[in-house]
């Protein structure tokens, strides 16, 4: 801790931060934009000026950016002093005098920190009386829009995008005042991180495109905090609504997951809410489909879930809640997974490498923390993209570190750190299947079929630990293998990653025995698992068994009911077994919020809410639980949480007269009951009487406008707002109106800051964890004293078959995940099908990029465009995973090439 | 007739060429420096001769070679700035263009003191021809063994490499100039860290100017201690003067530190007086980023005594009454020159210039530039003059890299000493083109007559 002077106040402050961060730590408003908590100081700006001093006799001082100087012992300095305001305004009026003050039109109006820092510097009257420069747009792709005009030259998106998402297509051309940051030429931004834009400038020239489309302002929006339904890593997000329509997604800060940024998938993949495509009324189907009301309904399930065998079907994508209600209703034995043994296989070795304690999970931060990572047989950037991105950070910050030791420079001071690094670059190794973003930042690039990457896994391990079984490796392996071992040797925070994306079991357990062997040398490890879907880790910690286990119960027992939870079955096993499986049952009762393969087979279908009509509770990949709140209630009442759907049918299925209803944390309290794993999982957020002073918590800001006039083309006298019982939040703007708790913040607010970067006021320090940090529940306990148990038992090398290739799945950002692709953008960037192979396999048939190949995979015939990419093992053929049309959990099966046409 | 040490033979016939250069004594200062003398001597003998860097800032050159970094194992860099683009400012063209082989001798000398095997002229890229005529004599230097491997026998290894910049200004600014050659966008860094410990690819790098690197030679040739003598107090040497303007005698001038500016701009051995018999208005004697001075100012300080050529002399005053040598671009203004219509030119230049990095010069030099030319096509309030001055107060010292202190100087000076011609173009537009705006307030103090 340091003593410094701010206006002859005494301060305590961290030392080896800058004086803006104090200043702002303090919660001292100084204005600044080049600055960015994430990317750190560059000075260009100047916005963030005061006066320091060189004593306290000192009564001249000198101007500097606050930004650039390290905070010293006994600093003096000086915010509000005269000539530091007078340059602080004459900045914003510099800036204003290109900028074309068309807020009334602006995206990004009352929400823009180019407005909020305007008006605190005061500056309020314009001396300049002459044109504006002005910038023709570009189209930027589906997400983005552009409007370069409102630029003021802060250079953020440049950094954010190029530096620190590794993104290479967006830049910044041109000199003087008529520089410009877009692309070369128009053309959809090639990121996948692209979205963040969005929030990293602090103009509105990089808006939402979508939010354009239905546009609200901030101050208007009804949000709620969520959690992103995307991928496991469950970021965590702020959803807005108005009118019953899901307009946005914004990052919401958690310094343990997210930090600042999200993925496009996850920022735009929302608009499924929206679709047309919902499932809004209960359908029943007799001779034909007829919608009903819930009291009909409930009517006819009786004759289907009594007498009747009841078979429940989870659903990765489905909250705990759900799984949890569903498993209570069928009871534990006939609870299935809806997923393919395949994938619970390995997701159950998943689990209980976690479960024992070994190893601590990485969370992301642990991650941006580690000074060497090893990625094991995963496709992080396609499959966790803000782990991937998390991963970039970790690479860059051990090269700062190590280009900052002995040397007076501090690590916020970006612009020095990047002189000083260069092209140095962490530990990495990325071990996949095909090639990837990551591989241009690895010191480490190794692309093997499964098997032998698990090999290499487990040499690495044995490496570290010499009892562990000898494997055999050739050249091309075992050089790579001890440069990975020695580099983990010398790291002091390892973290290791693997993952089930190619269901391939003895990554799992190779990945661990690393990790494990690690512990001997390393302060921490850390090990991670990235699961298929956002709450595959709840899911498969429910301990149940895979769905073809179902299809052979069904088989076995007449008089089914299955009930099948958010689950579209054709997308998670091969399309015969799901057919089976329907043609065994009786009776099938489907919940979903979205019309799907599975949902044609529904006698019963039931509407289902999404996640952001809905409160419930996902896991993520770490095992940590994380709440999502409901952010408005759909205008159709049928739109129901399938957990509270499950809850109504109990008395229903026991004949019991009591009808109440329960709450999310009864439903969890349940949970704890039924599975002793998932003790504590009921202390994911506060309870639902929850209050501040005694006040309920508003999803709608005090500025909120038009409540009384929105619904008067139907009825003059304003209705009732509608009430919560599930949640310590109103609808409304009604309530505390000051900060919540760290996972109760619906919004980032603060008076003067109006944009996202409002969140600074909620962090103990800027970039640092939330007041009171509640980042969710860890349901995996770190055991300090378990002793690992290797696994050892090394698969066979990968061998070539001669004319067959090894089937495994290509994950795309945007395509292969199921709800996303339903949202327009997503859909508009994902691929259309192909077949992707080594070119050691396409010469010999004289195969080029496009030439069409047929291939028989399970009786079906599929006819794909090739792709060649040298980076792919000679034997494997990769296929995009999740993309309509194509083979559905065929991964690891062997194909045959029946027919080619060039 | 003062002492010529730079371009003494700059005009002998063939001097271009090798065999010349070599005949009349070239290379010497190599053979001397490597062949006698430690790579510490010679930084010593470069301190000892009180060389002042000749682009612009004036640091004593010995000094900077000092402070640069020799960690173990790691490759060291000398970069010569050829990038010359200041307004009025062309002495490094005219060395390189006519004894370019100084240069590549003083380069290699420079790079032995320094221990950079590699090492870059980054050249203004309008410069097109000279580029050839460089590489020209980089290649008769290695073909006679004063480049390459091993050279004199001594185990000191050197490239030279020419790198032709793409025409902006801000890449002759040290760091963006680093910046450029190594392939990225032309922004100036934010020292620390300094070039001397990371420069050019994260390596230390010492970046001096043309005029700089050629007066090693004559240093090693005669030492450092007779160098010192040349000159007075810490402008010690020759330097090049680019004259121009309202001259009769444009062109570059060696002197020594000795003459006044007076004797500069009248005496036939320099630039030889003024055009038709008109009388000297203002002088901007370092480049168009030195503050202007009116003739009273320029040819006697406030205290009155004679303004010689030569650092201290000139920057005698500070800016209230005195401007600075700069880099020796001399750029002269007679009666009939409009300083508004002068500064807005400078204006015009700077805002073109300025790399668009920080607020205060990106958008500052643009208003400016914008002001100005209101006030010059007589659209302009007399408060513009005002807010100007308080536009380019804010800018001055505020900015990542000088050039910001570039683009304010030339408009406070203006405004400092001709406050009333802008005035005029306010009050009286349709006459501001045929006054001269108070001339007898500033004009200079002796009759044409005497002037000889
Ligand atoms: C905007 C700007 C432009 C400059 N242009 C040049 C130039 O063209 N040539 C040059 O030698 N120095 C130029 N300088 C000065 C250099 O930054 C640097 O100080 C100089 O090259 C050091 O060499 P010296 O010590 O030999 O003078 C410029 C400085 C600024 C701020
Ligand atoms: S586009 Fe936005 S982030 Fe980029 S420089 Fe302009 S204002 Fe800053
Ligand atoms: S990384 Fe995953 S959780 Fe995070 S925003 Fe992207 S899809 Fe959502
Ligand atoms: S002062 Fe001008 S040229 Fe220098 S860094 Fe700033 S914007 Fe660029
Ligand atoms: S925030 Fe400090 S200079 Fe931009």
């Amino acid at each position: 801790m340091s003593t410094i002077y701010i206006d002859n106040k005494q301060y305590e402050v961290k030392a080896g931060k800058n004086l803006l961060e104090a200043c702002l730590g303090l919660g001292i408003d100084l204005p600044y934009f080049c600055w960015h908590p994430a990317l750190g100081s560059v000075g260009a700006c100047r916005q963030c000026a005061v006066k320091v001093f060189k004593d306290e006799n000192d009564t001249h001082g000198r101007l500097v950016m606050s930004c650039m100087e390290s905070i010293r012992d006994g600093l003096h300095l000086s915010v509000s002093d005269k000539t530091a305001k007078a340059f602080r305004s004459q900045v914003i009026e510099w800036l204003m005098t290109n900028h074309p003050h068309d807020c009334p039109v602006c995206d990004e109006g009352g929400s823009c920190h180019l407005q909020d820092m305007t008006v605190m510097t005061g500056h309020d009257y314009r001396r300049y009386h002459y044109k504006k420069r002005t910038y023709t747009n570009q189209y930027l792709g589906p997400f983005i829009h552009h409007e370069m005009n409102r630029c003021i030259q802060c250079y953020r998106c440049v950094r954010y995008y190029h530096e620190y998402a590794g993104g290479k297509d967006l830049n910044v051309f041109a000199a003087h005042n008529h520089v410009y940051f877009g692309r070369e030429r128009d053309g959809i931004l090639e990121s996948p991180f692209s979205g963040n834009l969005v929030e990293v400038c602090p103009t509105g020239v990089f808006t939402d495109k979508t939010l354009r489309e239905h546009y609200t302002r901030k101050w208007d929006l009804t949000t709620a905090p969520s959690v992103c339904n995307h991928c496991s890593v469950g970021c965590n997000t702020i959803a807005g609504e108005r009118y019953g329509q899901l307009r946005c997604i914004t990052n919401r800060y958690n310094s343990q997951v997210n930090g600042y940024f999200l993925c496009d998938r996850g920022r735009f993949g929302y608009e499924f809410v929206n679709s047309a495509n919902r499932i809004t009324q209960p359908l029943i189907r007799n001779r034909t489909v007829e919608a009903v009301d819930e009291a009909v309904l409930m009517d006819h399930l009786r004759a289907l879930l009594t007498n009747h065998t009841l078979i429940g079907i989870g659903s990765p994508r489905a909250s705990m809640e759900s799984n949890i209600a569903l498993m209570q209703l069928v009871g534990k034995e006939n609870f299935y997974q809806g997923i393919s043994d395949n994938a619970v296989f390995v997701e159950k070795r998943i689990v209980e490498v976690m479960q024992s304690g070994v190893i601590k999970t990485a969370s992301l931060h642990d991650i941006q923390q580690s000074d060497a990572i090893v990625i094991l047989g995963e496709d992080l950037w396609n499959t966790a993209p803000v782990m991937a991105l998390a991963v970039r950070q970790g690479v860059m910050k051990t090269a700062a570190h190590q280009a900052l030791q002995n040397r007076a420079i501090a690590e916020w001071h970006d612009a020095a750190v990047k002189e000083l690094v260069q092209q140095e670059k962490g530990f990495l190794a990325n071990c996949t299947v095909s090639s990837s973003p990551l591989d241009e930042i690895s010191s480490s690039v190794m692309h093997k079929a499964p098997e032998d990457l698990a090999r290499l896994g487990f040499a690495i391990a044995q490496r570290l630990n010499m009892v562990l079984p000898v494997v055999q490796l050739n050249d091309d392996m075992s050089t790579p293998a001890a440069v990975i071992a020695a580099a983990l040797q010398k790291a002091k925070r390892p973290v290791i990653i693997s993952g089930a994306g190619y269901y391939n079991e003895a990554l799992i357990r190779a990945a661990f025995d690393i990790a494990a062997a690690c512990k001997a040398t390393a302060e921490e490890v850390h090990l991670a698992y990235v699961m298929p879907e956002c709450n595959s880790m709840g899911l498969a910690m429910m301990q149940a068994s895979g769905f073809e286990n179902a299809v052979l119960r069904t088989s076995r027992v007449n008089n089914v009911t299955a009930i099948v939870l958010e689950n579209d079955l054709y997308r998670n096993v091969p399309a015969q077994i799901a057919d089976v499986f329907f043609n065994n049952c009786q009776h099938c009762i489907v919940l979903d919020s979205l019309h799907n393969a599975t949902t044609q087979h529904a006698d019963v279908l039931i509407p289902a809410a999404s996640f952001a009509e809905a409160d419930g509770t996902l896991v993520n990949y770490e095992g940590r639980a994380q709440r999502f709140y409901q952010v408005f209630v759909p205008a159709n009442k049928n739109m129901q949480e399938s957990w509270k759907w499950l809850m109504k049918m109990q008395p229903v299925q026991t004949g019991s007269a009591v009808e109440r209803s329960y709450h999310p944390e009864e439903v969890l309290a349940m949970g704890e009951q039924l599975l002793p794993r998932l003790s504590g999982i009921t202390a994911v957020a506060p309870p639902r009487n929850f209050r501040v002073n005694g006040q309920p918590l508003p999803r709608a800001p005090h500025r909120y406008s038009g409540r009384t006039a929105m619904l008067s083309n139907l009825t003059v006298s304003e209705p009732k707002p509608k009430q919560d019982y599930d949640s310590p939040f109103t609808f409304t703007m009604e309530g505390y109106s000051g900060m919540p708790p760290s996972p109760l913040i619906p919004f980032f607010w603060s008076p003067g800051w109006n944009s996202n970067q409002a969140v600074n006021k909620y962090q103990e320090e800027p970039g640092g964890s939330l007041k009171n940090e509640h980042a969710g529940k860890l349901l995996f306990e770190y055991k300090q004293d378990a002793t690992p148990v290797y696994f050892k038992d090394i698969p066979e090398a990968f061998m070539v078959r001669h004319e067959k290739w090894l089937l495994l799945p290509q994950y795309e950002v945007f395509g292969s995940e199921e709800l996303s692709a339903y949202s327009k953008g997503i859909s508009e960037l994902s691929p259309s099908p192909y077949a992707a192979l080594s070119q050691l396999d396409a010469d010999p048939l004289s195969l080029v990029n496009g030439s069409l190949i047929t291939v028989k995979i399970f009786e079906q015939v599929y006819e794909l465009p090739v792709r060649i990419n040298a980076a792919i093992p000679k034997g494997v053929m990769l296929m995009p995973a999740g993309l309509a049309g194509m083979p559905v959990m065929a991964w690891n099966s062997w194909v045959q090439i029946i027919s080619i046409r060039l | 007739m003062g002492r010529k040490l730079l371009l003494e033979k700059a005009h002998v016939p063939g001097i271009r060429t090798y065999e010349v250069y070599r005949r009349e004594g070239g290379y010497r200062s190599v053979e001397k420096a490597l062949k006698t003398m430690t790579p510490d001597q010679v930084t010593e003998e470069v301190k000892k001769s009180g060389l002042r860097g000749r682009g612009g800032a004036g640091f004593p050159a010995g000094m900077k070679w000092s402070f640069l970094a020799k960690p173990e194992g790691v490759p060291r860099y000398l970069v010569c700035n050829a990038d010359e683009s200041e307004p009025g400012t062309f002495k490094d063209r005219y060395l390189m263009e006519f004894i370019p082989h100084l240069l590549v001798e003083g380069l290699i000398v420079a790079s032995y003191a320094l221990g950079s095997n590699k090492t870059f002229i980054y050249i203004r890229g309008e410069y097109a021809w000279i580029v050839d005529i460089l590489e020209q004599a980089i290649a008769e230097a290695k073909n006679n063994g004063w480049l390459g491997k091993n050279i004199l026998g001594t185990g000191f290894d050197l490239e030279i490499y020419v790198q032709r910049g793409a025409g902006a200004y801000i890449c002759g600014e040290e760091t963006a100039l680093l910046e450029s050659l190594e392939g990225k966008r032309g922004n100036p860094r934010i020292k620390p860290p300094f070039p001397a410990v990371k420069g050019l690819w994260d390596s230390p790098t010492v970046v001096n100017n043309v005029e700089t690197l050629a007066a090693v030679v004559p240093i090693i040739n005669i030492g450092g201690d007779e160098y010192a003598k040349i000159g007075v107090g810490k402008s010690t040497g020759t330097k090049l003067i680019s004259a121009c303007g309202n001259i009769n005698k444009p062109g570059v001038y060696e002197i020594d530190m000795t003459i006044s500016v007076e004797e500069f701009i009248y005496s036939d051995e320099y630039c030889g007086g003024i055009p038709d018999g008109k009388r000297l208005k203002a002088c901007i004697p370092g480049g168009s980023s030195v503050p202007i001075l009116p003739a009273n100012l320029l040819l006697k300080t406030a205290k009155g005594e004679k303004r010689m050529m030569n650092y201290e002399s000139l920057s005698d005053g500070g800016f209230a009454t005195g401007t600075m040598m700069g880099s020796g671009g001399f750029i002269v203004l007679d009666e009939d020159q409009c300083v508004v219509r002068h500064t807005l030119t400078l204006a015009r230049f700077y805002r073109h210039e300025s790399c668009g990095q920080c607020s205060p010069c990106r958008e500052g030099t643009g208003w400016m530039e914008k002001i100005l030319k209101n006030i010059e096509y007589g659209k302009g309030k007399k408060s513009d003059i005002d807010l100007l001055w308080d536009i380019q107060r804010k800018i001055e010292g505020n900015t990542i890299c000088p050039l910001g202190d570039a683009a304010a100087w030339p408009v406070a000076a203006a405004i400092r000493h001709f406050r009333d011609e802008f005035e005029w173009h306010v009050l009286y537009p349709n006459a501001a083109q045929n006054r001269n705006y108070g001339l007898a307030h500033y004009a200079d103090p002796l009759p044409v007559a005497a002037k000889t």
